[in-house]
């Protein structure tokens, strides 16, 4: 088996606040191959983002407290200094953000903010450092590139916005491209154009993919493998047709269950009882069990590891897997 | 038949049946000023350009769009919260588009609006109570000494806990923020019900729970909802009609099946095949259109039909008929496309709609 690119081992971040410790991340463990694309799914607080922000360095120890491991082509980073970080992170991954007008700088050219990312990582002139950056704004698809490379954020509409963000993070040929919600605060079609250069791009550059959402439907359409979050864990990891046509862990159907959805006619939505848990107070075994309609009796009190049920499917549930297969046959895929 | 049921069978279309609401020739300017002490007016946003749409009692009328073509604003002026640059806005048959604040006072209680953001729209130093009471004390429906039972009473009816009454909005999740707003706008018992995004702001597994509450009170106080979101499969479960605007204008307005099936205006098929659907075996088949470019400015709308700068419908047409190289045909550019009928309860704006085949944005 190839090298993973990515690989979190036992991850756990943990941030001390007034109110009490925040167990935003508690024992994830994951690997991304080399060109593969990786969905995260997930609720806000199930710690998607905290985990990725970790991985790119970005929650440092200062912050909070960081156990575990992050092996980026197999050598660790978590115990690197800011500086070794920034030559790891700078060529071998990119991150993509939610919102693009707060992680572009208001203040100064959208060319110049490409070229520094450049001129940071590589021996190169002002001048050449620009062209490259006109030459990222092309690719991602922006017309007049030269002519917009000289203009503000502000002079930019929320999906040219993004694409710069892109540009951006893929000027420097990462292996890894990172995009936590990018489409979150674009309208439909401008997500579908984005979402469709994210995919061009990763086969231009042959990088590896993650895309952090909470969006089911984009995660069936441009990802190869799922990973479902909950509370810190992951609850559920597969390929896209093991989650949506054979998902194991009861979170899952639960979501699966609760959206509508644009090709089909359902009476009545079925939500998820009660409400995602705060992460200071995590229900105790499986952190899911109080809102789970399948719960029985080792559910509160011991926590399911998250096993291999089936070739590279994983599911942290305490249901045997042919009780798992009945219970999806029976209540989830009816409605299909 | 329930008065719902009846009224989405035949499109809302009922002869006999005076809508609830009803727009015609809508249209909310905003003007563009330059200067700070003359503030002269160099131009306007065309934020709603004539709309005509009817609303009839009992059923759920969806406003879909991108951002900024005009739903907010459209919801804002059937409510009288901005006043209309021209056009009429009936409620229940008579024209208030003029009326003064007093004289609205007893219609606006038929009337109330659930928004967005369920952390803004709840002001943090007042009670949950005492929130839902507002407008029973306004509006003096009730005698002071049973305001509070009543609101309890609400309070249980959209699932909250009614001990919970002298708590304030800070200790309440997303979800049951929007409960309480939903709680406020049935205080007065409204007919009407306009809902801005109302759970866009929420996650995924208590959106659904609020779909559901807004679906079962509006079976238990028959309600009529207008539902705006930008959320294509919400306002499709939740709506018997679909309105599509873009730019200001309707573009189409059908049953969602018949939307999602076959839509006529090329806007709505292109918007439904950028709709992602949560099953992979159906990703790979979809005909997906995608659009190029930005919506225009509202300011300097495209002539004829708005759409025309990005519709794939014309540029496949002028180039047929016209010779390659044509991208628009001149009847776009020119002539502003009126709403016509398709199909019962379906019309579209547009000059060359998509055939039933052509625009399924299920089809392979």
């Amino acid at each position: 088996m190839a090298q993973p690119l990515l690989e979190v081992r036992d991850l756990r971040v943990h941030f001390e606040t007034h109110d009490g410790l925040v167990k935003a991340v508690d024992g994830l463990s994951f690997k991304v191959m080399p060109g593969e694309r990786l969905g995260v799914v997930g609720e806000s607080g199930s710690g998607k983002s905290v985990t990725f922000m970790t991985v790119m360095g970005l929650v440092t120890r200062k912050l909070a407290t960081i156990e575990g491991e992050v092996l980026f082509k197999g050598e660790s980073l978590l115990d690197r200094s800011q500086d070794e970080y920034r030559q790891v992170r700078g060529k071998g991954m990119g991150m993509v953000f939610q919102d693009p007008m707060t992680s572009l700088h208001p203040f100064y050219k959208v060319g110049d903010q490409i070229a520094e990312a450049v001129l940071a990582h590589e021996k190169i002139g002002k001048r050449a450092a620009r062209e490259r950056a006109v030459e990222m704004l092309r690719k991602v698809g922006i017309p007049r590139p030269d002519a917009r490379a000289k203009q503000y954020p502000h002079e930019f509409s929320g999906g040219m916005r993004q694409r710069a963000m892109i540009a951006m993070s893929l000027v420097l040929n990462p292996d890894l491209l990172i995009a936590d919600e990018p489409t979150t605060a674009l309208d439909v079609t401008v997500q579908a154009q984005i979402l469709d250069l994210i995919d061009r791009l990763r086969d231009e550059f042959d990088a590896a993919v993650v895309l952090i959402t909470h969006d089911l439907g984009v995660v069936a359409e441009h990802t190869d493998r799922v990973q479902v979050m909950y509370a810190g864990r992951i609850v559920e990891d597969g390929t896209r047709e093991h989650v949506y046509h054979g998902a194991h862990h009861p979170y899952t159907w639960g979501l699966l269950q609760s959206i509508s959805r644009l090709d089909e006619k359902v009476e009545r939505l079925r939500p998820i009882k009660g409400q995602p848990p705060s992460l200071i107070f995590v229900p105790p075994g499986c952190s899911f069990h109080p809102r789970c309609p399948y719960a029985f009796e080792p559910c509160p009190r011991d926590e399911p590891p998250l096993v291999e049920e089936e070739y590279g499917h994983r599911a942290a549930c305490h249901l045997s897997v042919e009780d798992k297969k009945r219970i999806f046959e029976r209540d989830v895929v009816v409605r299909a | 038949m329930s008065l719902r049921e009846s009224a989405s069978q035949v499109g809302g279309e009922r002869l006999g049946h005076t809508p609830l609401i009803e727009l015609r020739g809508l249209k909310k300017h905003f003007p563009v000023t330059r200067g700070i002490v003359l503030q002269r007016k160099v131009g306007a946003v065309h934020a709603v350009d004539g709309i005509d749409l009817a609303v009839y009692p009992g059923e759920t009328v969806g406003l879909v769009g991108e951002t900024g073509c005009g739903k907010s604003t459209t919801a804002r002026l059937i409510l009288r919260l901005l006043n209309a640059t021209a056009g009429q806005i009936l409620f229940d048959g008579t024209d208030i588009t003029k009326w003064s604040r007093r004289k609205l006072l007893p219609v606006r209680r038929e009337m109330q609006m659930i928004f967005q953001d369920p952390y803004a729209s709840l002001n943090p130093r007042k009670s949950i109570g005492s929130i839902i009471a507002d407008p029973i004390r306004i509006h003096r429906t009730l005698h002071k000494g049973k305001i509070k039972g009543e609101v309890q009473d609400l309070m249980e009816r959209v699932g909250l806990n009614p001990e919970h009454y002298n708590r304030y909005p800070h200790e309440f999740s997303g979800g049951q923020r929007q409960r309480i707003g939903v709680a406020r706008a049935l205080a007065l018992r409204p007919r009407l019900i306009v809902a801005d995004e109302p759970v866009s702001a929420l996650d995924v597994s208590v959106q659904a729970q609020v779909l559901n509450l807004l679906a079962d009170l509006q079976d238990e106080f028959n309600l009529t909802y207008i539902f705006i979101a930008h959320d294509l499969s919400v306002v499709k479960h939740m709506s018997d009609r679909v309105a599509v605007m873009y730019l200001g204008k309707i573009a189409e307005i059908a049953r969602g099946e018949d939307l999602y099936a076959h839509p006529k205006h090329p806007y709505s098929g292109a918007l439904l095949s950028a709709v992602p659907i949560p099953d992979p075996s159906l990703a790979s088949k979809r005909n997906r259109i995608v659009l190029e470019g930005d919506v225009p400015s509202p300011i300097d709308p495209p002539s004829g039909c708005r759409f025309h700068p990005r519709c794939p419908q014309t540029r496949a047409i002028a180039s047929a008929q016209l010779g390659t190289g044509e991208t628009v045909h001149p009847r776009c550019r020119d002539e502003d496309p009126e709403l016509t009928p398709h199909r019962p309860g379906q019309v579209a704006a547009c000059h060359f709609p998509l055939s039933d085949t052509q625009g399924g944005a299920a089809s392979p």
